[in-house]
């Protein structure tokens, strides 16, 4: 008999009651923090006498509100600095591992969790981020949660949750060359809405998926919540378990092959029953850029921004006012859309391979004069092993800016932000308005190559036009 | 002690009503990720939708010299604005309200500037939750029926609105409407056991018994 999919097993494996209000409380198998949903979550203990349960179970790093631009301690902005102190402090007293700038594993979240081995198979992992469905590429459970649950799992080693419907999206055949992970995630939302997925966990699956790389599967997973589910997961297999093969975390030997059994157990039934299947042909793919002002709000590259009047109803008046606050108009495509910043980087797109790609368009050129380009790694390791490939100085060379790891731009709390009314290519994944540090600010989600082709062109560019120097 | 911690049963909540309009209403806009460089949510109230009210673009900008809000000729025409609603306790919204990050900072600040309920067509999950852990409500209702509450709400500042949790309805302008309170919340509101900490920790053995039954954990350890 089946026991269903990955989601199912893993629930029922994590599962320790059932409460009172109906909702299941769920064990946490990694609770990862960060310096701005996780002080108050603290406080909170602090005024219960509570006790941090598992605190080998937990993790910390700090990634929002680091500058890039040198890890030179006090931080130049005084709540940035405080904030640092706070984290430090708890940290220590909970005893809790804590990947700090100093030891050279710091980074965004959701790239130290599974380059450190930390993020596996079959696992329920959860942060006060709503990114932290990344985590699923591995198979794991792994959902974001707001400040009072952190303090819960703080406490309790636990979170109360619904158990949710899941909805496996097939993407089948081959991505077309110049297509890759994000657009496929782009055209998923741009699909299904950005609230198509309250009340579902995502499975993907299907060619493009199975034969996608670990880095790959992540930026589809990671952008699961502008879809509006808040998990989202790939089931686990050989590519995963090389992946994580001789990493921090990660058992080794004969350790590691028994874990690969209960990795193996875990994934989906081949008869398992899904709420809900949904099937996207890849051939039908290209690039797909925002033209407005919510991760749904994408297109082709090469295809006209629609007119609202030919949306649905509940759609017009949000797209109305995202096509006033980006200045574009129905009909026109997005290409030729001038930039003055290009940013590469955030969790959904600046792991290794990613700067890699992007590289291969920025190498011999340059980066046009109106345009201020910067790359920011996910994490220290990353930006460590670009270097060891001569990628910084390919991205130097070329005019970007080659920054120390962080969140930065993609959500503007340090001091790498927009100005005024500018108009950003990001490798992000929101492009709400404000969300890269100015109100006014304008954000075009794209993937990294793409990113790399706005930089150079200093207009939206098809990166399908450009020829790489040096393929990969 | 968490046993002290007093939770209690949020049945109904009562009160004037500012109506926010649009759909797809995220959580950087209810609170701008710059004004979240604190370690604590105190004082958030007053930077809830601060992009949409406010003119001035930063903190440094938009505060006095005591670190308030510049309120004085810097305001925009946004509901929260409007004097006739700076006592309004029930926010009326549209669908898909509270999506993007999973900040608390955004329930946070819309409860400390006095919000104690909200209704609308849809709420993101984690915002849902959010409210949820702070002990306020959500409640849906369909398309028309928010369309009717918000045009009320906005005619009718002072006008009262109450939101009876555990039999899902809203009582206003003499008439009461159905709403739809997920189950789940409901329970947790009615009956008082909103806030999980103390719920969840009473299981402590079952607990332990759970992560040592995971072939990954060992004496609540990784291994």
């Amino acid at each position: 008999m089946s026991e269903g999919t990955l989601y199912d097993k893993v629930w029922d494996r994590h599962k320790v009651t059932t409460l009172p209000t109906g909702q299941d409380q769920l064990f946490v198998g990694l609770h990862l923090i960060h310096e701005v949903t996780s002080p108050q979550a603290f406080g909170m203990l602090r005024e219960r006498d509570l006790e941090v349960a598992y605190p080998d179970l937990t993790h910390a790093t700090v990634d929002h509100i680091v500058p890039t631009s040198s890890k030179d301690r006090p931080y130049a902005d005084d709540a940035a600095e405080e904030m640092m102190a706070e984290l430090e402090e708890n940290v220590r007293e909970a005893g809790i591992d804590f990947s700090h700038p100093e030891t050279g594993d710091q980074g965004i979240v959701h790239v130290i969790g599974p380059e450190q081995g930390l993020t596996q198979p079959g696992t329920t992992i959860v942060c006060g981020d709503s990114h932290t469905s990344t985590h699923g590429a591995f198979g794991a459970l792994a959902f974001g949660i707001g400040t009072s649950q952190i303090r819960d799992v703080l406490a309790t080693g636990t979170v109360a949750m619904e158990k949710q419907k899941v909805r496996r999206i097939e993407i089948n055949g081959e991505l077309p060359e110049g297509v890759e992970a994000k657009d496929v995630i782009l055209e998923i939302i741009r699909r299904l809405g950005t609230e198509g997925g309250v009340g579902y966990v995502y499975e993907y699956a299907g060619d493009v998926v199975e034969n996608m790389d670990m880095e790959g599967r992540m930026s589809i997973c990671n952008m699961s919540i502008e879809g509006g589910a808040r998990a989202g997961y790939v089931n686990p297999d050989e590519t995963t378990y090389e992946w994580l093969e001789g990493r921090d975390a990660v058992p080794e030997g004969e350790a590691f092959e028994e874990r690969k059994e209960y990795w193996e157990s875990i994934r989906s039934d081949e008869d398992a029953e899904y709420d809900d299947v949904v099937t996207i042909d890849a051939s039908e793919l290209e690039p797909v850029v925002t033209w407005g002002t919510t991760p749904g709000q994408g297109v082709g590259v090469t295809e006209p921004i629609p007119d609202p009047e030919d949306l649905p109803e509940d759609k017009q008046d949000t797209a109305r006012r995202a096509q006033e606050h980006m200045g574009v108009e129905p009909g026109e495509t997005m290409e030729g859309y001038p930039i003055d910043v290009a940013f590469l980087g955030s969790c959904t797109n600046a792991r290794l391979p990613d700067l890699r790609r992007a590289a291969t368009i920025v190498e011999g050129r340059e980066v046009d004069p109106d345009v201020r380009a910067m790359v920011v790694p996910g994490s220290q390791r990353v930006k460590a092993a670009a270097e060891a490939e001569g990628l910084d100085e390919i991205f130097k060379e070329a005019g970007f800016e080659w920054r120390g790891a962080g969140c930065s731009m993609c959500l503007g709390m340090n001091e790498d932000q927009l100005e005024g009314d500018e108009a950003s290519a990001s490798s992000s994944n929101r492009n709400f308005v404000g969300r890269q540090g100015s109100k006014d600010g304008r954000t075009v989600l794209m993937n990294p190559r793409m990113v790399a082709a706005a930089a150079i062109e200093g207009e939206v560019t098809d990166v399908r036009e450009i020829k790489e120097v040096s393929p990969q | 002690m968490s046993d002290e911690v007093e939770i209690p049963s949020v049945e109904e909540v009562s009160g004037t009503g500012v109506a926010i309009r649009g759909n797809d209403i995220d959580t950087d806009q209810i609170i701008p990720a710059r004004f979240m460089k604190v370690v604590t949510f105190d004082g958030l109230g007053q930077f809830a939708f601060f992009d949409q009210r406010f003119e001035s673009a930063t903190p440094e900008e938009s505060r006095d010299g005591d670190g308030d809000a510049v309120v004085a000729d810097e305001q925009k025409d946004h509901p929260m604005n409007d004097p006739e609603h700076k006592d309004a306790s029930v926010m009326v919204v549209n669908a898909n309200f509270g999506c993007g990050s999973s900040r608390e900072h955004a329930p946070q600040a819309l409860m400390r500037w006095g919000i104690d309920a909200l209704i609308g067509e849809s709420f993101a999950e984690i915002f849902a939750g959010n409210c949820l852990a702070l002990g306020i409500p959500t409640v849906t209702a369909d398309e028309e029926t928010i369309a009717e509450l918000q045009e009320w709400v906005e005619e009718n500042p002072d006008g009262e609105l109450e939101i009876d949790v555990a039999d899902e309805t809203v009582t206003y302008d003499g008439k009461t409407v159905d709403v739809t309170v997920d189950e789940a919340q409901r329970k947790a509101l009615v009956e008082g056991v909103w806030d999980t900490t103390a719920l969840m920790k009473a299981n402590a053995d079952a607990i332990e018994e759970t992560a040592e039954s995971l072939p990954y954990v060992e004496d609540g350890k990784r291994v």
